[in-house]
C-alpha cells in the first residue's frame, strides 16, 4: 500500500501519516462521540477528555487503573507547614510534540508553560482567555479562583510555586484532573502570531505519549506514537473510531475493526463473555446512582418516611433489570473502592410490609408524589426511565401513587437543583477519588444552612456539615477518614436519599490487547497498551 | 352524510350507500383490511376484559421472557414479557387503545380544522386564501418529523401534545384538499343557482358545497388515520410521545432498543403491531377510495 | 415559461421571511437553555451563566436578536453553532453531502425498482404478479421505518454478518480527506483499492430503509397511472394496429404514464428528508437529520434555526423545480399557463 500525503494545511505539515502501513502496530478504540475540541479545560464531557488525553500530561497524574496520585510533569512536590504553599519541581528534558500544525518547539517544558496553562483559565485578561468561548467550567467548579492566591516561577525555570488562600487537602488530586493539563505556551504564541488562535483548541500540541495527526467530526481521530518523557508507547498508531451506537461498537469489536470499546449494552455482556476473542474487563466505578427525596417538601422532611420509602424499593430487582447485573447495591453515598468507605453501615432491607407500617405510623396515607427521571443514559444509571417505572410500581405497593416526570437534560438538572421535584433520580461520578468530592459536593450546605446546588435531596444537617468542613482542611488522611466515617453514619441514620447502586464499568477488548487498565474514573488511556498479532 | 340531502344537487343515483357497499365488498383486500381493523378496534375497546394481565403490573423475576413457541417461555405470558416483567400481550392490547385514540383524535381534529380553513380559503379568496395557503406551504416545507419534534420540544411530551403536533404537521393535506375540491365545485352550475336564489354564504359553504367534497375527504381521513398512527409511533420511538408507563407501541419499541440483540422478541412485537394496524387501515382506505370514486388517485 | 418561473420565485420570498420569523419565535419558545445543557451534573453558578449568556447575546430582547439574525442572513451569515463554535452554514455544508448521498441513492433505489414493478403490475392487472407486488408495496408504504431499520440490522448485520451496522466507510482501513463529501466519489478519488466497494457496502442498509416508502409510493403510482393510460384511445389504436405489447407499453404508454410519477417523486423529497432523520439516527449516519435532532437536544438555537431554514429552502426549491419539470414534460400545462 502506498504512502499518501493528505490534503489540508494541517495535514500537509504532519506528512508522516502512513495509510495502513503493514509494519505499524495500530490500535483502534471505538469511542462513543465526537469531542467538542481538544482542550480539556474548556470541556466538561468524558468524551472530550478521552479525546485529548493521549496528547497531554498534568503536573501529577492518576496511576492507571487507580485513583492514586503519582508524579507527572512534576518530579516531586513539597507542601509548606501551614498547608498554603505547594512547590513543584518540574521534570527536566520534557519535549513537546513537533511537526503538528507546522509548529516546531524550540525549548523543553518549563515553568512558563505551567503558569500559562493556569492563567488562561484564571485571568480574564489572558490573551487566550476568550478563545473558544472562554468557559473554564471545571476550573471554576473546583473552586480554583477562590482557592488560588498565585501561581509563580520559583527559584529557577523548573520550579513552580502555587500559593493557596487556605489549606485544602484535595488540591493535589484536583491537579491530576484533565482540566489541569499543561499546554505549550510557545505553541500558543506561535498561533497567536499567525492570527489563528482558535486552532489551539482544534489541533492540540502537548507532551503526552501520542501526538495528534488528524480528526474528522463524527468519524475518526488519529494519533501516532511520540517518544517523549514517559518513553515510546508500544503501539505506533492510535485511532479513535467514533461510533455512537453500542450495537455498532460491538459489531466492530467482533469483526476486529476495533480492539477496545467503550460502554457496552449491559444486555449484550453475556454474549460478549462467551466470545472466545473478547475479554470483558470490569472495575467498580467510582460513582453513585441515587434516588433523592426532597427534604424540604413534606412528608419527606421526616427521616422515618424517607427510611420507609427506601425500604419499599426493591433494589435487587433494579440491579438486575436496569443495571443487568452490572452494578453493586449501594449502602453508602460513596463507592466502596474509595478510602474512608464505612463497611459497618447496615443496609436498609427490602421490606414493603414494614414500610407500609412505618408510613402509617408517620401518618402518611394516600400520598401522591412525583418521580423525576433523567432523559439520558449516564454511567451511574444506564436506564433511568426503566428505573422510574420500577420504583413507581414499588411505591404503588405501599400505597403511594407516583407520576413520572422528565425534562430535557439541561432543564432537568436546573429544575432539580432549584428543588422543584419531590422525589427524583440523579447520580455522580467522582473526579479525583477524594471523599470530599462526593460528601461535601452532593450533600453539603452553605454557611447559612442553605443546600448547595448539587444537593438534590435539599437536606441540611449541622453536624454533617461541620464534620465535612473540618475534613477538607486537614491533610492527615487517617484523621480525615475518621471524620468521613462519622459523616456516613449520619447519612445512614437520616436517609436523605435512597442509595441505589454503584455501577460497574465494563470494557470489552480483544484478547490480543495487553496492558490495558480500566480506570475507575472513567478515563481511557493507551500509554502502556500493547497489541499482539 | 349522503349527498342527496341537498335539494339543489343534481339527482343522485338511488341508494348511494348500497352502491358504495357493493363496490367495497368486491375488493377482497379492502374487506380483509376492514376485518382486521374491526378486530383491532374490538381489542382496543375491550382491552380491559381481554387482556390476561394488568399492562402495568411488573412480574419481578419474569422479565424478558420469549413468546410461547420459543424455549424458555412461560404459559402465563403468551407473547412473553418486557424488560421489567410486564405481560407483552396485555401491553400490546392496551397499546392498540392508545394508538387508535391518537389516530382518531388527530383525524377528527384535522378534519374539522381542515374543512374550516379549506372552505374559508376557497370562499373568501384574496388575502385570507393567500395567508392560509402560505402557512400551509410553510408547514409542508419543514420535514414533518423535525417540525413535530420542535413542537413537542416547546409544549412538552405527552399524549395530548402528540396529538397536537401530529395534527399540525398533517393539516396542510386536508386544507389543500378541501380548498381544491371546493374551488372545483364553486364553478359548477348548482352553486351558481344557489347563489342566485339568495342562499347565505355560510349555508352555501356548509350545506351546498361541503357534502359534494366529502368523498375525497373521507378517503383522506382514512389515510390520515394510518399516517397519524405512524407519525405518533415515530415520536414515541424518539421518546417524545406518550410518557411511561403508558403502553404506547413506538415507546415500547424504543424502550427495548438495548435488548435488541439479546432479546429480539421484545422489540419485534410492538413493531409488528404498528405494521399490521397501519397496513389494515391502508387496505381499507384503498378500498374506500376505489368504491367512493375510482378516479381518485393517491400517491 | 420564463415569466411563470419568475413569478414562482418571487412568491417564495415572503415564504422565506415568514419561515425565518416563525422558526425564530418557535425556537425561542423551547424551554431550556443552551448553556445549561452543556453542563454536567455539577451545574453552573448564576454569575457565570449571566456572563455566558451575555457573550452569546442571549440577554438581548428577542426582537433585537431577531433583527441581528435577519441582518446576518442578508449577508449570508447563518450564525455560529453554540456547541461546536463553527459557522452554521459550514457545518451544514459538511454534513449535507452525507444526507444527499443517502437520499439520492434511496430515491434511485426506489425509482429503479418502483417503476418496473408498477409497469409489471399494470400489465398483469389482477394477476398473481399484480397482487403480490401491490401487496408488498402497500406493506412497504405502511412500514414504520425505525422498526424496519432495526429489524434489518438484526437480520443482515447481526445474524448474517452481511453488512456493517453504522458509518459511511471503514475509516480504519481506508483513510482519506473528504473532497466532495460524497463518500462514493471520494472513495474513487482516493485511489485506494476496495474503498468504493466498502462505501457501497455501508450505504446498502440505510438506502433500503429510507427507500422503502418511496419505492412503494412510486410502484403504486406507476401502476395506476399506467392503467389509466392503457385505457386511452391511442393505446388501443396502437394495439389494434398490431404493434407488439412491449412496444405499446414501453414507448407509448410509459412515456405518458410517467408524468404524474415525476410529480410524485418530487413530492417525496420532503418525506425523504423526514425519513432521513430517523434513518440517520438508527444508522449513526453523520448527516443533517441527525444533526438537527442533536441540535434540538442541545438547545443549539443557531444551528437549529439555520438547519431548518436551509432544509426548508431546499424543499421549496425542489418543489419549484418539479413544477417546472412537470410543465416541460406536460405540454398541456405549459400552454395553459
Amino acid at each position: 500500500m502506498k504512502i499518501r500525503t493528505l490534503l489540508g494545511a494541517a495535514l500537509l505539515a504532519s506528512s508522516m501519516l502512513v495509510a495502513g502501513a503493514a509494519s505499524a502496530k495500530s490500535l483502534v478504540y471505538c469511542s462513543e462521540g465526537s469531542p467538542e475540541n481538544f482542550t480539556p479545560s474548556v470541556n466538561t464531557t468524558g468524551t472530550s477528555f478521552d479525546a485529548a488525553r493521549p496528547v497531554y500530561n498534568r503536573l501529577v497524574q492518576f496511576t492507571p487503573g487507580t485513583t492514586q496520585v503519582e508524579p507527572g510533569l512534576a518530579e516531586s512536590w513539597t507542601v509548606s507547614e501551614d498547608g498554603k504553599t505547594i512547590t513543584f519541581k518540574l521534570r527536566p528534558g520534557v519535549k513537546f510534540h513537533s511537526g503538528v500544525n507546522g509548529f516546531t518547539p524550540t525549548r523543553d517544558l518549563n515553568a512558563e508553560d505551567v503558569i500559562w496553562s493556569f492563567e488562561r483559565q484564571w485571568k480574564a485578561d489572558h490573551p487566550y482567555a476568550k478563545v473558544s468561548g472562554g468557559s473554564y467550567d471545571y476550573f471554576n467548579d473546583m473552586g480554583m479562583p477562590d482557592l488560588l492566591e498565585s501561581v509563580t516561577k520559583g527559584d529557577d525555570d523548573m520550579t513552580v510555586v502555587i500559593k493557596l488562600t487556605k489549606p485544602n487537602a484535595p488540591i493535589i488530586a484536583n491537579l491530576a484532573m484533565d482540566f489541569a493539563a499543561i499546554h505549550s505556551a510557545e505553541y500558543a504564541k506561535y498561533l497567536m502570531d499567525k492570527g489563528t488562535p482558535e486552532q489551539f483548541d482544534q489541533i492540540p500540541v502537548g507532551t503526552g505519549s501520542f501526538q495528534f495527526v488528524a480528526y474528522q467530526k463524527d468519524a475518526v481521530i488519529r494519533f501516532k506514537a511520540f517518544d517523549g518523557w514517559a518513553g515510546k508507547p508500544k503501539i505506533d498508531d492510535l485511532v479513535y473510531a467514533i461510533t455512537p451506537d453500542a450495537t455498532a461498537r460491538y459489531a466492530k469489536l467482533k469483526a476486529n475493526e476495533c480492539q477496545v470499546m467503550i460502554a457496552p449494552n449491559p444486555a449484550d455482556l453475556p454474549d460478549m463473555k462467551q466470545n472466545a476473542d473478547i475479554n470483558v474487563m470490569e472495575q467498580a466505578g467510582l460513582n453513585i446512582g441515587y434516588y433523592a427525596l426532597n427534604a424540604q417538601k413534606p412528608p419527606f422532611d421526616k427521616p422515618e418516611v424517607r427510611k420507609a420509602i427506601a425500604m419499599a424499593i426493591d433494589r435487587d430487582a433494579i440491579i438486575k433489570e436496569v443495571y443487568q447485573g452490572a452494578g453493586q447495591k449501594a449502602k453508602n453515598p460513596i463507592p466502596p473502592t474509595m478510602w474512608s468507605y464505612d463497611e459497618s453501615t447496615v443496609d436498609i432491607p427490602y421490606d414493603p410490609a414494614k414500610a407500609k407500617e412505618m408510613l402509617k405510623a408517620a401518618g402518611v396515607e394516600g400520598l401522591k408524589t412525583d418521580i423525576w427521571w433523567m432523559p439520558v443514559q449516564r454511567p451511574y444509571n444506564p436506564n433511568a426511565k426503566r428505573m422510574a417505572e420500577m420504583i413507581q410500581a414499588d411505591l404503588a405497593k405501599v400505597g403511594i401513587e407516583a407520576t413520572l416526570v422528565s425534562y430535557e437534560w439541561g432543564e432537568y438538572r436546573k429544575r432539580m437543583q432549584a428543588g422543584e421535584h419531590q422525589t427524583g433520580m440523579l447520580g455522580w461520578t467522582g473526579d479525583n477519588g477524594d471523599p470530599d468530592n462526593f460528601l461535601a459536593v452532593l450533600l453539603g450546605c452553605n454557611a447559612e444552612g442553605k443546600p448547595n446546588g448539587n444537593n438534590i435531596p435539599k437536606w441540611c444537617n449541622a453536624e454533617f456539615q461541620e464534620v465535612v468542613n473540618k475534613a477538607a482542611e486537614i491533610s492527615d488522611q487517617a484523621e480525615r477518614a475518621k471524620l468521613y466515617k462519622r459523616a456516613q453514619e449520619i447519612v445512614a441514620a437520616e436517609v436523605p436519599w435512597v442509595n441505589i447502586a454503584h455501577s460497574t464499568v465494563f470494557e470489552p477488548l480483544r484478547k490480543s490487547v495487553t496492558g490495558y487498565k480500566v480506570s475507575p474514573l472513567g478515563a481511557h488511556e493507551f500509554q502502556n497498551v500493547d497489541i499482539t498479532e | 352524510m349522503p349527498s342527496d340531502l341537498t335539494a339543489t344537487a343534481a339527482p343522485a343515483p338511488p341508494g348511494p350507500l348500497r352502491a358504495f357497499w357493493r363496490a367495497f365488498r368486491g375488493n377482497r383486500g379492502a374487506v380483509m383490511g376492514l376485518v382486521v381493523v374491526s378486530l383491532i378496534f374490538f381489542v382496543a375497546i375491550f382491552a380491559s376484559v381481554l387482556a390476561p394481565h394488568d399492562p402495568l403490573e411488573q412480574f419481578r423475576g419474569f422479565s424478558k421472557l420469549p413468546p410461547f413457541w420459543v424455549k424458555g417461555s412461560d404459559p402465563r405470558f403468551l407473547l412473553g414479557t418486557d424488560a421489567v416483567g410486564r405481560d407483552m400481550l396485555s401491553r400490546l392490547m392496551y397499546g392498540a387503545r392508545v394508538s387508535l385514540f391518537i389516530g382518531l383524535a388527530v383525524m377528527v381534529v384535522s378534519m374539522l380544522a381542515g374543512v374550516a380553513l379549506g372552505l374559508a380559503a376557497a370562499f373568501f379568496g384574496g388575502l385570507v386564501d393567500v395567508l392560509i395557503i402560505r402557512v400551509m406551504d410553510l408547514i409542508m416545507a419543514i420535514p414533518s418529523l423535525v417540525l413535530a419534534i420542535l413542537i413537542i420540544a416547546i409544549i412538552g411530551p405527552n399524549l395530548t401534545n402528540t396529538i397536537v403536533a401530529v395534527t399540525i404537521v398533517g393539516l396542510p393535506r386536508y386544507v389543500r384538499l378541501v380548498r381544491a375540491s371546493a374551488l372545483a365545485e364553486l364553478t359548477k352550475d348548482y352553486v351558481t343557482a344557489a347563489k342566485v336564489s339568495g342562499v347565505r354564504k355560510f349555508r352555501l359553504m356548509t350545506v351546498t358545497v361541503l357534502p359534494n367534497c366529502l368523498a375525497p375527504l373521507i378517503v383522506q381521513a382514512a389515510l390520515g388515520l394510518s399516517d397519524a398512527i405512524l407519525e405518533a409511533a415515530g415520536l414515541g420511538f424518539l421518546g417524545l410521545g406518550a410518557q411511561p408507563p403508558t403502553p404506547e407501541w413506538g415507546a415500547m419499541l424504543a424502550d427495548t432498543r438495548d435488548l435488541m440483540i439479546s432479546h429480539p422478541w421484545v422489540m419485534a412485537f410492538p413493531g409488528l403491531a404498528i405494521l399490521t394496524t397501519v397496513l389494515a387501515i391502508n387496505l381499507m382506505g384503498d378500498g374506500l377510495r376505489d368504491a367512493l370514486d375510482p378516479r381518485l388517485r393517491r400517491s | 415559461m420564463f415569466r411563470f418561473l419568475l413569478k414562482r420565485l418571487a412568491l417564495t420570498i415572503p415564504t422565506f421571511i415568514a419561515l425565518m420569523f416563525i422558526t425564530f419565535v418557535m425556537i425561542r419558545l423551547v424551554p431550556g437553555d443552551p448553556i445549561e445543557v452543556r453542563k454536567g451534573e455539577r451545574g453552573i453558578s448564576p454569575e457565570r451563566l449571566a456572563q455566558l449568556r451575555h457573550e452569546m447575546g442571549l440577554d438581548q430582547p428577542v426582537w433585537k436578536q431577531f433583527l441581528d439574525y435577519a441582518n446576518g442572513l442578508l449577508h449570508g451569515d447563518f450564525g455560529t453553532s453554540i456547541i461546536s463554535k463553527a459557522p452554521v452554514l459550514h457545518e451544514f455544508l459538511t454534513l449535507f453531502p452525507a444526507t444527499l448521498e443517502l437520499t439520492l441513492s434511496a430515491m434511485i433505489f426506489a425509482i429503479v425498482l418502483g417503476i418496473p414493478a408498477g409497469v409489471i403490475a399494470a400489465s398483469r392487472r389482477g394477476g398473481v404478479y399484480d397482487q403480490t407486488l401491490m401487496g408488498l408495496a402497500l406493506t412497504g408504504y405502511s412500514m414504520p421505518i425505525f422498526w424496519w431499520g432495526l429489524i434489518l440490522i438484526l437480520l443482515m448485520s447481526n445474524t448474517l454478518g452481511l453488512t456493517p451496522v453504522s458509518g459511511r466507510v471503514d475509516l480504519i482501513k481506508f483513510y482519506y480527506e473528504p473532497v466532495t463529501g460524497f463518500m462514493l466519489i471520494d472513495s474513487l478519488l482516493s485511489g485506494q483499492k476496495g474503498a468504493f466497494l466498502d462505501a457501497v457496502h455501508h450505504l446498502i442498509l440505510p438506502m433500503i430503509v429510507l427507500g422503502t416508502v418511496p419505492l412503494a409510493v412510486i410502484a403504486r403510482m406507476t401502476r395506476s397511472s399506467m392503467l389509466e393510460v392503457l385505457e386511452e384511445d391511442y393505446v388501443r389504436t396502437a394495439r389494434a394496429k398490431g404493434l407488439s405489447w412491449a412496444r405499446v407499453v414501453g414507448i407509448h404508454a410509459l412515456r405518458n404514464a410517467l408524468i404524474p410519477v415525476v410529480t410524485v417523486i418530487g413530492l417525496q423529497v420532503g418525506g425523504l428528508l423526514a425519513g432521513a432523520v430517523l434513518t440517520e439516527t438508527i444508522f449513526s449516519w453523520p448527516g443533517v437529520g441527525k444533526w438537527l435532532i442533536e441540535s434540538i437536544n442541545r438547545r443549539d438555537y443557531p444551528a437549529l434555526q439555520g438547519g431548518i431554514m436551509l432544509i426548508a429552502g431546499i424543499v421549496i426549491v425542489v418543489n419549484l423545480l418539479v413544477d417546472m419539470l412537470y410543465g416541460l414534460i406536460n405540454p398541456r400545462i405549459r400552454h395553459a399557463k
